[in-house]
């Protein structure tokens, strides 16, 4: 395989380029970071081209020598699992440098920084093959989020960021100490090794209630959801986008990199809990989502919500082999898991941006405040409902796909599962269209929404290129289930192993 | 007798008295050459060091005074550091008429007892480094005779500290009794055959020392002194305080109970044990509640002595090698730290509260972003080095199945997390409310850099420092 290092490019090309934006002070810092971001893009695309779909190893690997000590290495590699979170993360960052275009006039060149280095970190936690090397970046991602919730976020901020800091601080340390007892057992903290390793059932268990933690925060999971909501509604319109779209996949990514393979018997024991806390988010956040005031708010739980179906996704298998005896549909299950990540982060990331967009014209965030905005603002009417669409799992959209493939799949696991996520298709509904009616329809509601200009070019041109991933999604998920088949047969047949020692 | 093992102390002895000489024929405004003369002695003493680094372990003194690879890289880290003191103090000793020829002498002195605890091979050699440190950095508190809170920081920083040496000595003694041996191998040979648990005496002895140094690592329940002295003294000299002088305590702790009573692990591992988790819960809460910034750095200096506590008690050698890896980190990092406070502060103005750094962002972006290194570093958040060093003290933990002490250390980690992030919230987040220009002379502002780039640079690529530290206990160790 080719290998011109283009992962660490990918990592450190962004990183650089935000120091360089940094330096470059607030005058030339917007050009400079679209440049950056989009020669970011262009670098990430050979990893589509290249990438060999047929097999399930890791590809484009990098591996060297770090931290002698702990025999830590640098190790980057992506399978069908990581590669196309990587292109959703270099795409959305582009989104998000246009969306804060002209939106932010609040130290700019810090603003753009802090999210190329973000987005070169978040690179790292999808490619990095190390246990080490990825908690090393599953980390450093909290520096820079911190400071975007809390200097140009909302009024509320600093309560939101640092809640949102120890939340996910809380939940990742632990799973530092199971790294960290792995690599005592095993003497090594290679993810592969970790995948080989034989592990009691104690130890397991306890293994898998760290990672967890650490995930199911990121997810997030009811119950630990709680910050979610509160750093959605406070931050920037892009540190809403880049939260959705993408740090929460990296929750969804780790139960597929680590939980899932490395302990599997605690996964199959310990399923219930994940179904449980999947169909409670699915059902009781989705009808908190319905009683929203606030539009972020209404979004962010959709959020949770939506990831329900993810966490749902990865673990159906277990499900489905205790009802079936079989691993059949399991691939279904996990697909559609994939698919919905991905989905959601064109999705969210759509919503919000038409959130920031409505938002940087009228300065308020309560659904209340509007009405009739269609009568003023036509074409951003059209895309609003659109998406709203998509949020509530219209057919030919995006956001049908994945729910689509995991409710198919959860039949074969229990009746009443796949009953419970169903009903998402109703309440998903209710919340998304009610929320449009209330905003989108009817007459114009007050003088301030008679005043509405509609989108600009830039504005057009980013919810147009959404709407496109979204309808293209829907309407041909081919390509992107193909890259990630190989990958996701492979881990379910490792996960369907007992990895107890004898 | 072999004297060029003890070189750089001796060149440090005969230089500082030279130097206290050469101040007193010096005109006040020429003070500025006591100031280049003591960096000099210092930059000196590294070079005799790091010229004897490729020499084998070696004792001198009928084996008072021991030259290895732990003694030689503490030194040089104990060395560069009070460098850095002196560039980050200078301009703020001469606002406050505190530029004096004893400022550097005392310094002086006091690093050369550090040198000495560092090489202490008996009991007797680390109870006179001590001494020397501490009656320096006594002096050092009380620099400001007119200042009310300095001298009673300094009384109770003196009264204290007398304690504890005696707390200490009473200890050796006790080993002394014991063993017939004030040399630690002697030592070391009485407790191989004995029962630590078993024999009273011996535990009772065990006991002392460790709140001896407990005291001297500012561990609670010894940690008292702590804060007050921290915000009593005069910055420049909290900053020295707060960092050199923990290595030269990591030394003698390691040299006491590892090189000296290994085999009693099993008696001190459960004392530390106790002091570390104290430390730990007690520094961190405790800090939270902190206004003031010194206080808020003296309990996160406290909880940061609970994991270099936890690094030595896991009593294996990557315990030992984290230990010292965090403690020259930590060391760094907090200098760092004190450095910002200095900056803060000006002719007339002490910066104090924690409200003063509000708006630091607005008013020196590159200065707010040093201290978020510094305090992201202390937080333990990767990619800053303070993460690693706590990743090599947990690993160690456990290896020696202390599963509970991990999960201590950690969440009273996120607890601490909080009053640094409030610290970048201040100034990333509020707003200026002092609007007055950041003064420093180069050299402060340089090294300010290198110091928080630093934090950066051994947080991405760590394995250096980490396989030099570890090198150097494990040779030390294999004697």
């Amino acid at each position: 395989m080719d290998n011109w290092a283009l992962l660490s490019l990918l990592i450190w090309l962004p990183i650089v380029g935000g120091i360089a934006v940094l330096m470059a002070g607030d005058h030339w810092c917007r050009p400079m970071a679209l440049v950056v971001s989009i020669v970011t893009f262009v670098v990430s695309l050979p990893l589509w081209i290249g990438f060999d779909a047929a097999t399930a190893a890791m590809q484009f690997e990098e591996k060297r020598l770090w931290i002698q000590t702990f025999g830590i290495h640098y190790h980057l590699g992506i399978d069908g699992l990581s590669m196309p979170l990587i292109l959703l993360n270099t795409f959305i960052t582009m989104i998000i440098v246009i969306a804060g275009w002209e939106v932010i006039q609040k130290k700019p060149a810090q603003y753009m920084a802090a999210f190329l280095i973000m987005e070169g970190i978040i690179n790292g936690v999808f490619a990095a093959q190390d246990a080490m090397l990825f908690y090393v970046f599953f980390e450093a991602m909290l520096i820079p989020m911190f400071i975007v919730i809390g200097v140009w976020g909302g009024a509320n901020r600093v309560y939101a960021t640092i809640k949102f800091f120890l939340y996910t601080f809380l939940g990742s340390v632990f799973m530092l100490i199971s790294l960290i007892y792995l690599y005592n057992q095993g003497g090594s903290f290679a993810i592969t090794d970790m995948h080989h390793m034989k592990i009691g059932m104690t130890a397991q268990i306890l293994i898998f209630l760290s990672f967890l933690l650490a995930f199911g925060v990121k997810v997030p999971m009811w119950p630990v959801h709680t910050w979610l909501p509160d750093a959605h509604v406070e931050a920037p319109t892009g540190g809403s986008i880049i939260l959705a779209a993408i740090m929460l996949k990296i929750g969804g990514y780790g139960f597929l990199r680590f939980s899932l393979p490395i302990v599997p018997d605690a996964s199959e024991e310990l399923t219930w809990l994940i179904m449980l806390m999947s169909l409670t988010a699915i059902v009781y956040i989705g009808f908190i989502a319905l009683v929203q005031q606030d539009m972020k708010k209404l979004v962010a739980y959709s959020s949770i919500a939506h990831m329900g179906f993810v966490t749902m996704g990865f673990f159906l298998m277990f499900a489905i082999h205790k009802n079936t005896g079989s691993y059949d549909g399991s691939v279904l299950a996990m697909q559609g898991g994939m698919v919905q990540m991905v989905s959601h982060g064109f999705i969210s990331g759509a919503m919000f941006l038409s959130i920031g967009v409505l938002y940087d014209r009228m300065h308020t965030r309560e659904i209340s405040a509007y009405g009739g905005v269609a009568n003023r603002m036509p074409i951003f009417a059209g895309f609003f409902v659109l998406f709203a669409m998509a949020n509530s799992g219209l057919p030919g959209t995006s956001g049908f796909v994945g729910e689509f493939m995991v409710i198919l799949a959860s039949f074969k696991a229990s009746f009443w599962i796949a009953f419970l996520a169903a009903t998402t298709l109703i309440v998903g509904a209710a919340y998304s269209l009610w929320l449009v009616k209330r905003t989108i329809f009817g007459g114009v509601a007050n003088d301030e929404v008679a005043l509405l200009q509609d989108v600009n070019k830039r504005e057009f041109f980013m919810l147009a290129v959404l709407a496109f991933f979204v309808l293209l999604l829907g309407l041909w998920p081919d390509p992107l289930t193909h890259v990630m088949g190989v990958s996701i047969e492979h881990l379910i047949n490792h996960a369907s192993q007992s990895k107890l020692p004898n | 007798m072999n004297y060029s093992v003890a070189t750089p102390e001796i060149f440090l002895l005969a230089a500082t008295c030279g130097l206290l000489l050469l101040d007193l024929f010096l005109e006040k405004s020429n003070r500025f050459v006591t100031y280049v003369m003591a960096q000099v002695v210092l930059i000196s003493t590294i070079l005799l060091i790091v010229t004897r680094l490729s020499e084998p372990n070696s004792e001198a003194f009928n084996g008072m005074f021991v030259a290895d690879q732990m003694a030689s890289l503490l030194k040089i880290s104990v060395l560069v550091i009070i460098m850095g003191v002196f560039v980050y103090s200078r301009d703020y000793l001469g606002k406050r008429s505190m530029f004096k020829g004893e400022f550097y002498t005392l310094g002086l002195f006091a690093t050369l007892g550090m040198l000495i605890m560092i090489s202490a091979n008996t009991m007797l050699v680390i109870y006179l480094g001590l001494e020397l440190m501490s009656l320096a950095l006594y002096a050092l508190v009380a620099f400001r005779r007119d200042d009310g809170r300095a001298s009673e920081a300094a009384m109770k920083y003196f009264v204290l500290g007398a304690i504890a040496s005696g707390l200490l000595l009473y200890g050796m003694s006790i080993l002394y009794g014991l063993s017939g041996s004030i040399d630690l191998h002697g030592v070391a040979t009485y407790v191989a055959n004995e029962n630590v648990m078993q024999n009273v005496v011996l535990l009772f002895g065990l006991t002392f020392i460790i709140a001896g140094l407990g005291f001297k690592f500012g561990a609670v329940p010894f940690h008292m002194w702590v804060p007050d002295v921290y915000q009593g003294a005069p910055t420049a000299v909290t900053m020295l305080i707060g960092t050199a002088p923990k290595l030269a305590v990591f030394a003698i702790t390691i040299r006491l109970l590892v090189e000296g009573m290994e085999f009693g692990a099993a008696g001190w591992q459960q004392m530390l044990i106790l002091l570390a988790v104290l430390s730990l819960i007690v520094g961190n809460i405790v800090a939270i509640a902190q206004t003031n910034i010194k206080r808020m750095l003296a309990y996160s200096t406290i909880s940061h002595m609970g994991f270099i506590l936890m690094g030595i008690l896991s009593a294996n050698e990557q315990g030992y090698s984290a230990a010292m890896f965090y403690a020259i980190t930590y060391a760094i990092t907090s200098l760092g730290g004190f450095a910002i406070i200095i900056l803060l502060s000006r002719e007339g103005f002490e910066a104090e509260e924690l409200t003063d750094l509000k708006g630091l962002n607005d008013r020196h972006p590159w200065y707010a972003f040093m201290m978020l290194l510094f305090m992201f570093a202390m937080a333990g958040i990767p990619p800053l080095v303070g993460f690693y060093a706590k990743l090599a003290v947990l690993q160690a933990v456990l290896e020696a199945n202390l599963l509970w002490l991990a999960i201590v250390a950690v969440v009273m980690s996120v607890i601490g997390a909080f009053y640094y992030l409030r610290a970048v919230k201040y100034m990333y987040f509020d707003k200026a409310k002092d609007e007055a220009p950041l003064e420093a002379h180069l050299g402060f502002t340089s090294l300010l850099s290198i110091n928080g780039l630093l934090m950066l640079a051994l947080g991405i690529f760590p394995g250096l420092l980490m396989g030099v530290c570890v090198e150097a206990v494990r040779m030390s160790l294999a004697t």
